[in-house]
């Protein structure tokens, strides 16, 4: 996009400029018919396969129309970016988190923060509906509301000295948003590390070789923090390569590991195990110094993301494979093996990320803007940065659907739904209509060095087994298993990565609060109120994994809506606040941009709320399902062990009821206060002022981006 | 050629932030004249700390 790389074309290139303009208008044209003929393609065929060439047009297509033609309107008419003003990075530079970086800096800075796991879990989850209801939802739902959520955020941030969604919510809504905006971020954060520290638990288990391969990337962050601050301290770059070395090391370790009769034992846990593995080790992670452990995970895990999406794209363009499975499946009707409920809502519920994720605003305000040198890019940062999680959610679900639909059911399926023997899973998928035997199953785990594929819940492993055949397809053949347990640690590197950070902020955001009460528990360097705040926090996400892992059903079935849900209501609140400064600023006529998806959440959060609440489903309902096993115990059929288990399952599932139901009064609290508020602006009564910043000219210069170091 | 190699080298470097503690001491050059810097091994320490404070990443 060059569009404003020429301000000072004069008249004598005029005609050639038009020319060019009748050329790039053509240009256009051709993709948009090339994007509405893939679209129109995947949406028609009902053939038996469909190449994977065909998203990626389509997803190429969408975004850079969305991006071309939708994000320059909302930059150049709503928000009026304005490129002459200093922006925060510049007003208050101080050498350390306000600096004024080149724009594909602050891109990569931006995109290693929004993009964690979700984009790969999600649409891996949703496939259970059939390849079309995810591909549309993330196309559609990130050009019309993800990139716009980031963007307006991250343009009204901007614009108030670089300030969290927190604090614009507090003073743009009042104190209700503010404290609704905090609350509703804990709480997303603790259901998030629970549920993705489930998914990690079912990769690693009864799996030596995954098992040993992510526990040694924890000595090898630890050395590498260590090299950091005492042999070269400082030197990111040469650390981060050394430990991509070890890591790779590590994975290729874990498959001697897997051979050896002495070691393996140590490693093949069952769930539980593992779990308490999890929890101590984030307990450790969230009071340890930051430089020993989450720092270098971190660099190593930002190396390892970029580059395996990048090898990920790379190998679909190459290999172009067939798509498997079906555009809808017979599961549109809510019985599907890996989680219940219809395709409406629910599948705007299980991909958030990658379509539209309220936990960016978290990103998009407070910590890119102290970065931004110009106003301008914000396009290409919050608008594009979102467009590319977005199509890393496209290839996940390329390689979720390129497997055969009963391999791909039977690793998803828990073995509380299709039954705990291998013969009564392949029996049951089978008559559902999609094909798969026992020896086939064998024949992929001993392939990829695993014991089993039943019931991997929790999309991690399909997805490396996903990614593993294209990888040994494209860069390598026989290496199957080398490249699923790479995929696997791929995962678990950043999986992990979420869950020190969030476990860290939870911790901090809760000793903020504590402060309040008593003085010392807000002291961030008061070792008894670390350990005691880290330790509520880890308790918290530990109970839910716990709960996950103990269900017959998997737990992800139920972890992973509610983290929709959660997701979706902070999402809803960030574009209340957006869109009451975008009514209290006069732009009534163009509020719809973020009015229509806030519209839209609302209407899905609260309509899949209310089915997890009332639906007499017992795979969808909370409260039918508390009551169900509640009958079980009552009635004696039950085992005094199983018994026990579904004692605490009952608490569980009441337990999500209620935090279900709080999430959708928050969500209505702030939409209905964010309406009290525009009504009583456009009638003209009082309501808080803009708390946007004065204009202050830039003094960085046109050149500046070029010349910057 | 070089000049190409150097400016992705510079990119790299800047992306991971391995040019912050060169960047400080311009910073703090031009804007601390009288003090003495912090050095390298504490500007990294300190700035993992600030940097590990925040939401830094997400789902």
């Amino acid at each position: 996009m060059t569009e404003r790389q020429h301000p000072a074309t004069n008249a004598a290139t005029s005609q050639g400029s038009r020319l060019h303009g009748v050329y790039r208008y053509a240009l256009w044209v051709m993709v948009a018919i090339l994007g509405a003929g893939a679209v129109g393609g995947i949406a028609l065929s009902r053939g038996e396969t469909i190449n994977a060439l065909w998203f990626i047009v389509a997803a190429v297509a969408v975004y850079s129309l969305a991006y071309r033609f939708y994000s320059t309107w909302i930059a150049t008419k709503v928000l009026l970016l304005d490129e002459t003003r200093a922006t925060p990075a510049e007003r208050f530079n101080n050498g350390r988190d306000f600096v004024p970086t080149h724009r594909w800096i602050v891109f990569g800075h931006h995109f290693a923060a929004i993009a964690g796991p979700g984009p790969l879990i999600g649409p891996t989850l949703a496939v259970q509906f059939g390849y079309l209801p995810g591909t549309l939802w993330i196309l559609i739902g990130a050009v019309l509301g993800g990139c716009v959520q980031d963007m307006v955020i991250m343009f009204f941030s901007t614009r108030r000295d670089g300030r969290s969604l927190g604090q614009m919510a507090r003073d743009e809504l009042g104190p209700m948003g503010g404290a609704a905006a905090l609350v509703g971020t804990l709480m997303i954060m603790i259901i998030l590390i629970a549920v993705l520290g489930l998914v990690l638990v079912n990769a690693m288990k009864h799996s030596p070789w995954a098992t040993a391969t992510v526990a040694a990337t924890i000595p090898i962050a630890i050395f590498i923090g260590l090299y950091l601050r005492d042999i070269r301290p400082g030197r990111v770059v040469e650390g981060s390569i050394l430990g991509l070395v070890l890591l790779l090391f590590a994975v290729v370790g874990g498959g001697w590991v897997d051979q050896s009769s002495l070691l393996r034992p140590l490693f093949d846990q069952g769930g539980l195990p593992l779990a308490w593995a999890v929890i101590v080790y984030g307990f450790f992670a969230a009071i340890l110094p930051v430089w020993l452990l989450l720092a270098p995970r971190d660099y190593l895990s930002t190396f390892v993301k970029l580059g395996t999406i990048i090898l990920l794209a790379i190998a679909i363009v190459i290999l172009h494979p067939d798509i498997r499975m079906p555009a809808l499946t017979r599961f549109t009707d809510g019985t599907g093996p890996i989680f219940g409920g219809k395709l409406f809502p629910f599948v705007f519920i299980t991909i958030a990320c990658g379509a539209i994720s309220g936990f960016h605003s978290l990103i998009s305000s407070g910590t890119t803007p102290k970065l931004l040198a110009n106003e301008r890019d914000i396009r290409p940062i919050g608008y594009g940065g979102m467009v590319l999680e977005s199509f890393v959610a496209i290839t996940a679900l390329i390689a979720a659907t390129l497997l055969d639909p009963g391999v791909y059911f039977a690793i998803n399926s828990p073995a509380g739904v299709v039954g705990a023997s291998a013969a009564s899973a392949v029996a049951t998928i089978s008559h559902w209509g999609f094909p798969v035997t026992v020896e086939q199953m064998e024949s992929l785990a001993k392939a990829v060095g695993e014991s089993t594929l039943f019931a991997r819940t929790g999309g991690a492993p399909s997805l490396a087994v996903g990614m593993a055949t294209l990888f040994s397809s494209a860069f390598g053949n026989g290496l199957l298993s080398v490249w699923y347990h790479f995929a696997i640690m791929f995962e678990a590197v950043f999986i992990l990565a979420t869950l020190d950070a969030g476990t860290r902020v939870g911790r901090f955001m809760l000793q903020d609060f504590l402060g309040n009460l008593w003085a010392p528990l807000g002291r961030t360097s008061w070792y008894p109120s670390v350990l005691f705040t880290s330790g509520v926090i880890v308790a918290a996400w530990g109970y839910f994994l716990y709960i996950g892992v103990i269900d017959p059903n998997g737990g992800v079935n139920i972890l992973w809506p509610l983290f929709g849900i959660s997701n979706q209501m902070l999402a809803a609140i960030a574009l209340s606040v957006a869109t009451g400064i975008l009514i209290k600023s006069g732009r009534l006529r163009e509020c719809w941009i973020t009015a229509l998806p806030l519209a839209w959440l609302a209407i899905i959060t609260t309509t899949a709320a209310w089915e997890k609440i009332v639906s007499s489903d017992v795979r969808i309902g909370f409260l039918t399902a508390a009551n169900s096993l509640a009958d079980k115990i009552a009635s004696g059929t039950m085992s005094p062990e199983a018994a026990q288990i579904a004692l605490k399952l009952i608490f569980n599932q009441r337990l999500d009821a209620g935090l279900t139901i709080f999430f959708v009064l928050v969500l209505w609290v702030v939409i209905l206060d964010m309406l009290r508020l525009s009504v009583r602006h456009l009638r003209g009564l009082s309501v808080p002022p803009l708390t946007e910043s004065p204009y202050s000219p830039s003094h960085l210069g046109a050149n500046w981006a070029r010349d910057s170091r | 050629m070089i000049q190409t190699i150097r400016n992705g080298w510079r990119r790299v470097r800047a992306l991971m932030s391995d040019d912050g503690y060169a960047r400080y001491l311009r910073h703090h050059a031009a804007a601390h004249e009288n003090t003495t810097p912090l050095s390298r091994r504490e500007f990294y320490l300190r700035e993992q700390e600030r940097k590990w404070s925040g939401i830094r990443r997400c789902c």
